[in-house]
């Protein structure tokens, strides 16, 4: 196991093209982990403070966006002491090569961490080559 | 397989434009707000304080981080966060691509604004963020004084 420390990530605003909000929240771009096993490609995002209704994912023109609407903490009636981070919604997009299967990709959140998989199509499965001997 | 980032708007020419006035219109609020974070700890996880009437309510994001990975401990003026983040391994056979999220072990003491009732500190844990709410210490509540007429 490692001991390594935790180190803070900066959040970097999301830069891509997207609608303008009507409410003024910064747009964030998530922190991923993306991982390609035999069977299939995963995506995991960091989204704190998102609800699992308020992730919208959209595949089109091989173009994966993920989007999240934060649910701010309700803070009406106080007034801020320290301020370290901003909340904001979350949104990155990706392009993918053609060798997922569509209809198969499935997501889930937890603990504000979004896992997204994407499972491969069946000719881009890795075949495992014999080397004959002569 | 191969994943590339988009770095071109997808909204055409106009599209750029419109982000570039939406970075001033940012720049500027950021400017103008005169409170924005860059209070920078250098230390995970980044917090933030506020204050009501009779509490102090902490929150802070830490997503992927499981409760019971989590140790708080509170005296009368500070506060504790001790933990773990575990690495969310794709097994043997995965190979990465993008590593950005982190994993590794955290703890940071936060001084707090005033004086807090340490019994009677309360946290819970939602969508990956931390909410501790730290109810005023009795001497440091505000208390209405009433006016007697002579």
């Amino acid at each position: 196991m490692s001991q390594k420390d935790m180190q803070p990530l900066e959040k970097k605003e999301a830069q891509a093209f997207r609608p303008e909000e009507t409410r003024g929240l910064p747009y964030y771009s998530p922190h991923v982990d993306i991982y390609e096993t035999e069977n299939a490609l995963t995506i995991v995002a960091d989204m704190p403070g998102v609800e699992s209704q308020n992730v919208n994912i959209d595949l089109k023109d091989n173009v994966l966006t993920l989007q999240g609407r934060v649910t701010p903490p309700d803070t009406a009636d106080l007034s801020p002491v320290y301020r370290e981070y901003r909340e904001g919604h979350f949104y990155r997009q990706f392009i993918l090569s053609e060798i997922v299967d569509q209809d198969r990709i499935t997501a889930q959140m937890s603990k504000g961490v979004l896992t997204v998989t994407l499972p491969k199509v069946e000719h881009a499965r890795p075949r495992k080559i014999e080397v004959k001997s002569a | 397989m191969a994943i590339i980032r988009l770095h071109q708007p997808l909204g055409g020419p106009f599209a750029e434009l419109d982000r570039i006035r939406r970075e001033f219109d940012r720049l500027f609020d950021e400017f103008t707000s005169g409170f924005f974070p860059g209070e920078r700890s250098g230390v995970f996880p980044p917090v933030n304080v506020y204050e009501g009437k009779e509490h102090y309510l902490l929150t802070a994001e830490l997503p992927g981080v499981d409760p019971s990975d989590v140790e708080i401990t509170v005296t009368e003026d500070s506060l504790t966060i001790r933990g773990e983040r575990k690495p969310d391994d794709g097994g043997e056979s995965a190979n990465y691509h993008r590593r950005e999220r982190g994993s590794g072990t955290f703890r940071r003491v936060i001084t707090l604004p005033d004086k807090v009732n340490p019994d009677k500190v309360e946290a819970t844990s939602r969508r990956g963020i931390l909410y501790v709410r730290l109810p005023k210490a009795e001497e440091v509540k505000p208390r209405q004084i009433q006016i007697k007429s002579a």
